[in-house]
Parts: C-alpha cells; sequence; structure tokens
C-alpha cells in the first residue's frame, strides 16, 4: 500500500469524523497559535530595545568628563572641566576610529517665528549626523569652513521646529540663542524618545566653535563622541582612546579625569534581556503545544479502541500490521499538521490584534511558524505513534468480536 | 485432481480458562475440494467458529497441519498471512462489517486498495463485483442507505472482488430475514455454481445449511458427521 492511498485512507477517515478530529486539533491549534503570538512579543520586544540602541549612534563610545580634586575636595563624576577640542581631534587621528565628534551643552532660552521655547542647544562637528546616525529632515548640516569661523548658523530639531515654527519651513530664518541670532540653515529628522524616555528631537545643533566662543565662552567641551570602525573593536579603540587620553592629560588609572564607555555592552545586554524574555515565553507556549500533543494522543487512543472493529475488518481484507500502523500515525501526523496551519492563521492573528489593541511592537518571523509546523508535526508522530502500534498489533479476531 | 482447497490434519486449538485448557477444535482432518459448497453446522461452542478462524488465517491452531491453496500455513509470519487473506481469501460476516458512512463502491475496493491495485483498476472491478451482487444501482450509496440484504451484499462484492479461492461466511443470514436469506443464500449458490468459487459456511440454521452441498456437523471441537445434503431447497 503507497503513501497516497494511506493518505486518502487517513483523510477518509479524519473526514468521517469531522467533529472530533476538529476537537482533537484544538490542542495544537491553540499551542502553535500561543507560539506564534508570543514568539512574536518577544521578537517585537528585542527589536525595539535594538532600534533604542541604533538610535544612539553606531558602534558609539563616550567621552566623559570624570571627577578631579580641587584644594582637596574630589568632584562627583563628570565634574571635571578637561575634555578639550584638541583632545577630540586627537582621538580622531587614531586608529579604529572613524569619526569625532566633540559636544557642547548649553541649556538655555531660545527664540524664533515670533515664539520661545527652551531647549538644549549642543556644539558639535559636522561628524555629528554620522556619529549619532541621523538624518536631515530638510536643509544641509554646517561643515567644518562653518566650525574654522565659529559660523553663526544652526540646525533644528522637529520638536524645536514644531514649537517655534508651527506650519512653516523654518530654513533661511533666524532664531535667537542667548541673543546671538543663528541662521537655520537645515532640520533632523524625527526621531523620538531616546533608550532612557528623553525626547531626541529636542534640541539645536550648533558649530562647537560657535558655541565655545559665543554661547559659553569657555575653552573645555563636555563629552565626546566616538564611533569606531566596527562593532567587534569596540572594545580595543575604547583602550586606545584611554591610553590617548591618559598622555594628554597626563594621568594614569584611578586618577582619570575623563571616563570612557562603550555603548556595545550597554546594548549586548539589554538585547540578551529581551532574547531570554523571548525563550521563556516561547517555552512557555510550547508546553501548550505539548499538551495539545498528549490530546491527539488521547483522541487516538479512543479512537483506536472506538475503531477496533474496523481494523479487525481491515486485516481480515488483507491489511499487514504496517498498513495500520501507518494509516493511524499518518492521522495523528494530518491532526497536527491540520492543526498547525490553523495555529498558524490564528497565531498571525492574534499578533495582528495584540500589537493593534495594546500597541505592542510584534514580529512575526518566518522561522517560528516553520519551527512551529515542524514541531507539531513531530509531537502528532511522537503522540501517534503508541495508539498506532497499539491498533498495529490487535489480533484480527479478537478485534473483529470486539463489542 | 486439482490441488485441495483447504487441506487439514490433526488441527487442534486449545484455549487456556482460569486453570483448566479448552479444546476448541480437537483434532480435525478433513479436505475442501476446489468447487465445494460446504455448510458447518454445529452448536455453541462446538468449536466451528474458531474452525473457521483458523481456515480464515485469523487465528493460528495449537497443532496440527493445515494447506491453504497447496501451501502450508503454519509456519508464516503475520504479514506473510495478511498476504494470503487479501490474495486468497474472502470474509463475509454475520454483522456486515461495512466502513460507515463509506460509499458500497469504496467499501468493496478496500481489499484492492490493501494489494496495491491501481486505482482506475481498482474502481472498475469493484463496480464490476457489485454488478455480480445486483446492485449496479447502489455504487454511491453509504451502507446506512441500504437494507440489511443489500449491506450483505455489499459484503459478498468485497469478499470476491480479489478473486478468492475461498469465501468464508460466518452467518452470514444471521441478520436477515427470510426473504433476504433466501436471497443472500441464492447468492452464494450462483457464486458456487456459475464462478466456481468455494465457499465455507457456518451457520446454525438447518434450512441455511440446505443450500450447501456438504455438510459438516460439527460437536466439542470435532466434526461429527460429514454428508452430502440433499439437494432440496425451498423458499
Amino acid at each position: 500500500m503507497n503513501l497516497r492511498s494511506t493518505l486518502k485512507t487517513a483523510f477518509g477517515a479524519l473526514l468521517r469524523n469531522r467533529a472530533r478530529s476538529l476537537l482533537t486539533m484544538l490542542g495544537v491549534v491553540i499551542g502553535v497559535g500561543a507560539v506564534i503570538v508570543t514568539v512574536a512579543i518577544g521578537a517585537g520586544a528585542r527589536l525595539s530595545v535594538q532600534q533604542q540602541i541604533a538610535s544612539l549612534g553606531s558602534n558609539l563610545i563616550i567621552v566623559l568628563p570624570g571627577s578631579v580634586t580641587q584644594s582637596g575636595a574630589r568632584t562627583g563624576s563628570g565634574g571635571a572641566s578637561t575634555l578639550t577640542p584638541q583632545d577630540a581631534i586627537a582621538v580622531a587621528a587614531l586608529p579604529g576610529v572613524s569619526a569625532v565628534t566633540p559636544v557642547v551643552t548649553v541649556r538655555t532660552q531660545v527664540v524664533g517665528g515670533g515664539n520661545n521655547w527652551q531647549t538644549t542647544i549642543s556644539g558639535v562637528a559636522p561628524t555629528y549626523t554620522y556619529v549619532r546616525q541621523w538624518a536631515l529632515a530638510s536643509g544641509s548640516f554646517f561643515s567644518d569652513a562653518d566650525v574654522a569661523s565659529a559660523a553663526k548658523i544652526c540646525v533644528l530639531g522637529q520638536t524645536v521646529v514644531t514649537n517655534l515654527f508651527p506650519g512653516t519651513s523654518p530654513i533661511g530664518k533666524t532664531l535667537l540663542i542667548k541673543n546671538v541670532p543663528f541662521t537655520i540653515v537645515g532640520t533632523l529628522a524625527a526621531r523620538g524618545q531616546s533608550g532612557v524616555g528623553q525626547d531626541q528631537d529636542d534640541t539645536v545643533v550648533v558649530p562647537y566653535t560657535s558655541a565655545l566662543q559665543r554661547l559659553t565662552g569657555g575653552t573645555f567641551v563636555n563629552d565626546m563622541m566616538v564611533s569606531s570602525d566596527d562593532a567587534t573593536d569596540t572594545s580595543a579603540v575604547q583602550a586606545t582612546i584611554t591610553t590617548l587620553l591618559e598622555q594628554r592629560h597626563r594621568t594614569s588609572g584611578g586618577q582619570d579625569d575623563f571616563q570612557v564607555r562603550n555603548l556595545a555592552d550597554i546594548a549586548s545586554a539589554a538585547s540578551a534581556s529581551a532574547t531570554v524574555m523571548e525563550y521563556l515565553l516561547a517555552s512557555v507556549a510550547a508546553v501548550s503545544l505539548v499538551v495539545g500533543g498528549i490530546g491527539i494522543m488521547n483522541i487516538m487512543l479512543v479512537s483506536v479502541t472506538e475503531r477496533t472493529r474496523e481494523i479487525g475488518l481491515r486485516m481480515a481484507v488483507g491489511a499487514p500490521g504496517s498498513a495500520i500502523l501507518a494509516q493511524f500515525l499518518v492521522e495523528a501526523v494530518v491532526l497536527s499538521l491540520a492543526g498547525g496551519a490553523i495555529g498558524i492563521i490564528l497565531g498571525c492573528a492574534g499578533t495582528y490584534v495584540v500589537s493593534a489593541l495594546a500597541n505592542w511592537p510584534t514580529v512575526i518571523s518566518p522561522e517560528s511558524m516553520v519551527l512551529a509546523v515542524v514541531f507539531s508535526a513531530v509531537v502528532g508522530a511522537f503522540f501517534g505513534y503508541y495508539p498506532a502500534l497499539k491498533a498495529s498489533q490487535l489480533n484480527p479476531i479478537d478485534a473483529l468480536s470486539f463489542e | 485432481m486439482s490441488v485441495p482447497v483447504v487441506r487439514t490434519v490433526e488441527l487442534h486449538k486449545d484455549f487456556t480458562m482460569g486453570d483448566q485448557i479448552v479444546h476448541a477444535v480437537d483434532g480435525v482432518s478433513l479436505t475442501l475440494e476446489q468447487g465445494e459448497f460446504v455448510a458447518v453446522m454445529g452448536p455453541s461452542g462446538s468449536g466451528k467458529s474458531t474452525f473457521m478462524h483458523i481456515v480464515g488465517l485469523l487465528d493460528a491452531p495449537t497443532s496440527g497441519q493445515y494447506e491453504l491453496d497447496g501451501v502450508e500455513v503454519a509456519t508464516l509470519g503475520k504479514d506473510a498471512l495478511a498476504a494470503l487473506r487479501r490474495n486468497k481469501l474472502g470474509f463475509v460476516f454475520q454483522a456486515y462489517n461495512l466502513l460507515a458512512r463509506t460509499s458500497a463502491v469504496e467499501n468493496v475496493e478496500l481489499p484492492l486498495l490493501y494489494a496495491g491495485v491501481p486505482d482506475a483498476e481498482r474502481r472498475r472491478r469493484a463496480t464490476e463485483a457489485l454488478g455480480v451482487v445486483s446492485l449496479s444501482d447502489r455504487l454511491a450509496n453509504q451502507p446506512n442507505q441500504l437494507s440489511g440484504g443489500q449491506q450483505q451484499r455489499v459484503a459478498i462484492a468485497r469478499a470476491i472482488v480479489n478473486n478468492p479461492s475461498l469465501i468464508l461466511a460466518d452467518e452470514p443470514t444471521g441478520a436477515l430475514d427470510t426473504a433476504a436469506s433466501f436471497d443472500v443464500m441464492a447468492l452464494f449458490g450462483r457464486l458456487n455454481v456459475e464462478h466456481g468459487i468455494t465457499i465455507l459456511l457456518v451457520t446454525h440454521e438447518r434450512n441455511i445449511a440446505a443450500h450447501a452441498d456438504r455438510l459438516l456437523s460439527f460437536r466439542d471441537g470435532r466434526v461429527v458427521a460429514d454428508e452430502r445434503t440433499p439437494q432440496v431447497v425451498s423458499a
């Protein structure tokens, strides 16, 4: 008896008992659906964590001022004013560093378009857009020449644009920062919240020389953002930056007046915890799939008992044990595969509902579907084997006279 | 003389009931020639059904020889026995044993399915067999849409579809009324005479047994009488 007739026989038997077949499938339907929904939710969570980290910039290393001791009093972390634009230029020359920007931060009131708004002014180098992986929405960014001449030009974040220039293009207009008129040359693309819930779009970006000379009047920068060549290299780059700055600042080990932080570590930790959550969810769902498989076994056992006379008859007309085994095994696998297929449909629908109602990011991965289907087939074969074996080992004469 | 369809020598079948051994078949030696129509009668517990199951390869004897179409079957494995059943035997049961919610023609096809006969030929032969039992107009009917007599005729079509050497009928009229019983027995007679099929029939009704040519009487696991039946058949 070939596979095609076996399939046909199995399908025939399942169709003869439609209601029971559907109920048997239910466990696998729910199991597969649950796996797909939970994996989609887990993957969505991981993706959003990754996106938040990526929004900070690629391969980002941040150099922050450290603590210094002045007249016996130690300032807190970040209390030192020791990082200079020249440090940034020196770091840029290091191997493995693709871009550096100093950052001078000033929080102040700005006036433009007849409105005023308090925001954060960032004095940076033209490399800023690359380091932060931040595209422009309109206009242009400033150049090295603008930095050299401490030009009075600025680029606005979207929050500032909406608050000062609602409904109009700010390009070419003037923005007063600490009463210094800056010409607006561009706007940054919207980025939304950072990983810690800060509005990244609430910013005005100017050349760092302009910030130092026209806004703060100082010579020190608040921090430095460094972009390394590629992600694997980041900790090595971190070490060379530390060495260089120790030389430049004539410090060592414990007395460093700066800190070098690597975002890749934070990123991988956050991503790893999201992955753990994803596995946790998937394994809980997998348990329900196993329970569904046990449901199939129960019903198949009942089915074998109920159909004992049918099995006896099939044996009497010449079915070998192997054909009976194959028939019941195929029935179980077909049941669980069909359950898997329905589960995928319900799982996708459920994922959509979760996304829409709970406003939760979800990612349906094809892998989870393939896995769910393969797993449900395995479940069917595994839990269907025992009842099928039991059927195939029936004694024909006992089976025929079974009441 | 051709090879006998069935030849048994000192066939025994013992069952253990608690600490007691029951000799259900107690030394049966007999021969069924090709084309014979044999009825087996006997009271309940006489061993006639057990004997029939052994002849039908549904049960194995405890000891003794059994040759089916010249093949010694005592040493054969399960799968070989299944193969012999689908190639050489046809079964008709008292309870018809048709698959529910399955059309007549599909029920008849069942033995051919396990014999690996291709779809088209299977359908052709099943249709032909239903023609022999005069049910050509009921091919698509399911068992619950057929009368008892019609269901038994479908079962007979299923028994002859593989051109068996021997048909084993276990109380085939037990669930039928007199008219349907007569139809079924007439059909067996016709299959025996026109198609030359050997038939072994178990019954405990004398007027049913009268349709056969030869009557075996069982008692306590033994054949106590083996006689020609008078060829007087009344409706």
